[in-house]
């Protein structure tokens, strides 16, 4: 299945990559030939056939609502690239 | 001392014969000496390798000593090590140093083993190769300009190059069991849940699960003796007994059921990959085993079915590299959006760029039903063609990948063609199920991989079978070095 320059532009803000003109041309065939690839999905029948999620089909344990974790904000904004008064910073979001 | 393995290494250490001093430092020299060549690490922890020796040592004088103590290996550079950086391969984790250490590393840690480094790897553990890791392609031990396979190209190399007697490694389309086959060693990818993920540094968390490098199927029992066990950290992990692997290793195969998929063995397959395989199963007979062919009439449909669930996956999992709470940040961002894109165009790679945007796109609005929710649906169906084999035999044979070691570069600029190295392997993670790659023939100077594939939870029939393989062949003692 062929996915046009605009699928890809599109794609490619929805997942926070950009992407340069010269690349999209790239993009166009690699994707277009994995598409192709996983279009052989089709050809299968499925009509009777639940969904699967899990190879266990396992569902989420719940534990008691108790602490567990103590806090350790110092250790993990020692690895930030950039912090201040025990924030985050980014760039300006709200003027 | 290099050429020996786990086992006998723990014995050395126990009887006095050697300490975990002399055996770190002596690894660490090999390393030192040669993995100029091979590029298998990304880190080497030399100090802290020395530290932990020293106190294995001394745990081992207390009385306090278990199997593992002092015993060096090496980490896929994906498990997170506390206060030694994690890389995944990235240049988005290149200065990643983590504050906590992965449920994986907790258990050798505890168990008094010795971490050597951390070993390359494909970028975010998505390649067949080793060759997309940011800090540059790892060679095969077996042939200059050969791949190692992928993505845990580094600690097959290391293991088969002598570098370590073991590592840890992970497995979401073939990553153990691919570049094992291609390295000559022994390979195994537990049932999904058997091995704690927290900690892993996640690409497809409905497929992905650590397991063991070794030389020898006993050294893996011994591995995942320490490896596996319920995490109430990881709530995908299952909650069952864990039993000693090593206990069944000498059952004698007698009345073993083995199947061989018809799907596999094709005319696609090269006349020389099948009959090394066939060869090696016919060892199989003469220890008692009984061969039949078996059918898995989806099989075709496993490589199709991975690559929308696992970029789908990954596209979700990799949404946390942003820039904004660890890892790269591009240069001076004009706004917020500017840092996201700009970041994540700049700290990834082709490949694992590629895959975020197939699996992006396999999620967006519109395609959801046709991608993603008919991939989980063929998933299933692969998984019953499963069930329905292991109601007729015990233990799945087939080659591990199509081909043994190839030139490096040979695949990298078409994805699809490199997609294709993992057609034996995929289906495993789709089921969740436990499978092996034993060295079992040559082709060419390079080793070739026999696939073992089992029921849920039968890793110690599987490593029994692997082991009493061993016991009557040499291949897995092969050796690229001195």
């Amino acid at each position: 299945m062929a996915i046009s320059r605009n699928d890809i532009e599109k794609v490619a803000l929805l997942a926070r990559i950009k992407v340069d003109e010269d690349q999209i041309t790239v993009l166009e065939k690699d994707l277009g030939n994995i598409l192709d690839l996983v279009d052989q999905l089709q050809s299968a029948d499925t009509s009777q056939t639940e969904p699967m999620a899990h190879p266990l089909d396992a569902v989420q344990r719940l534990r008691p609502d108790v602490v567990t974790e103590s806090n350790q904000r110092e250790a993990f904004q020692a690895i930030a690239p950039a912090t201040k008064n025990g924030l985050y910073l980014v760039p300006r979001v709200i003027e | 001392m290099h050429d020996k393995t786990v086992a006998e290494l723990s014995i050395a250490l126990e009887s006095g014969q050697v300490s975990s001093v002399e055996l770190t430092q002596h690894f660490l020299d090999r390393i030192r000496q040669d993995d100029s060549r091979y590029n298998a690490f990304i880190t080497v922890t030399e100090e802290a390798a020395l530290l932990d020796a020293r106190t294995a040592d001394e745990r081992r004088q207390q009385g306090k000593a278990t199997p593992w103590t002092g015993i060096p290996f090496a980490h896929k550079d994906l498990f997170c090590t506390n206060g030694v950086r994690t890389t995944c391969g990235s240049k988005m984790l290149e200065n990643f140093v983590p504050p906590y250490d992965a449920t994986v590393t907790s258990k050798l840690r505890e168990a008094g083993a010795v971490c050597l480094g951390k070993t390359n790897m494909d970028e975010f553990a998505m390649g067949s190769s080793t060759e997309s890791s940011y800090f540059g392609a790892t060679t095969n031990p077996w042939g200059e300009r050969r791949v190692p396979g992928g993505s845990s190209g580094g600690s097959a190399a290391a293991v088969a190059a002598r570098l370590v007697p073991a590592a840890t490694a992970t497995d979401t389309g073939g990553s153990i069991r691919q570049p094992a086959a291609l390295c000559g060693i022994t390979g195994l990818k537990p049932t999904y849940g058997r091995i704690s993920r927290y900690g892993m540094i996640a690409f497809a968390s409905s497929l992905d699960q650590a397991g063991t490098m070794t030389r020898t199927a006993r050294d893996s029992a011994m591995m995942l003796n320490v490896m596996a066990g319920h995490d109430p950290k990881d709530s995908t992990s299952i909650d069952r007994a864990v039993p000693d692997y090593t206990a069944e290793l000498d059952q004698p195969l007698k009345g073993l059921r083995i199947g061989l998929p018809k799907e596999y063995f094709t005319d696609q397959l090269s006349a020389t990959m099948a009959q090394t395989v066939r060869n090696a199963i016919a060892e199989y007979e003469k220890l008692g085993a009984a061969v039949q062919e078996i059918s898995l009439p989806h099989a075709n449909l496993a490589i199709a079915a991975y690559y929308v669930i696992a970029p789908a996956e990954c596209s979700a999992n990799l949404s946390r590299f942003d820039g904004a709470r660890y890892g790269y940040r591009c240069d001076n961002p004009k706004d917020l959006l500017d840092m996201y894109t700009r970041t994540r165009a700049e700290g990834f790679g082709s490949e694992v760029k590629r895959r975020i945007l197939v699996g992006t796109y396999a999620l967006s609005t519109g395609y959801f039903d046709a991608y993603y929710l008919k991939a989980q649906k063929v998933r299933r169906l692969i998984q019953q063609d499963f069930i329905d084999a292991f109601g007729q035999v015990d233990i799945i044979m087939s080659p591990t990948s199509p081909s043994p070691a190839f030139v490096q570069g040979e695949k990298t600029n078409d994805p699809v063609t490199m997609y294709l190295e993992d057609i034996f392997t995929i289906s495993t993670n789709l089921a969740g199920l436990p499978a092996m790659s034993v060295p079992a023939g040559m082709m060419d100077g390079l080793p070739v991989g026999l696939q073992m594939i089992g029921d849920y939870f039968s890793e110690a029939r599987l490593l029994n079978a692997a082991h009493q393989f061993q016991q009557v062949t040499d291949w897995h003692q092969m050796t690229p070095v001195r």
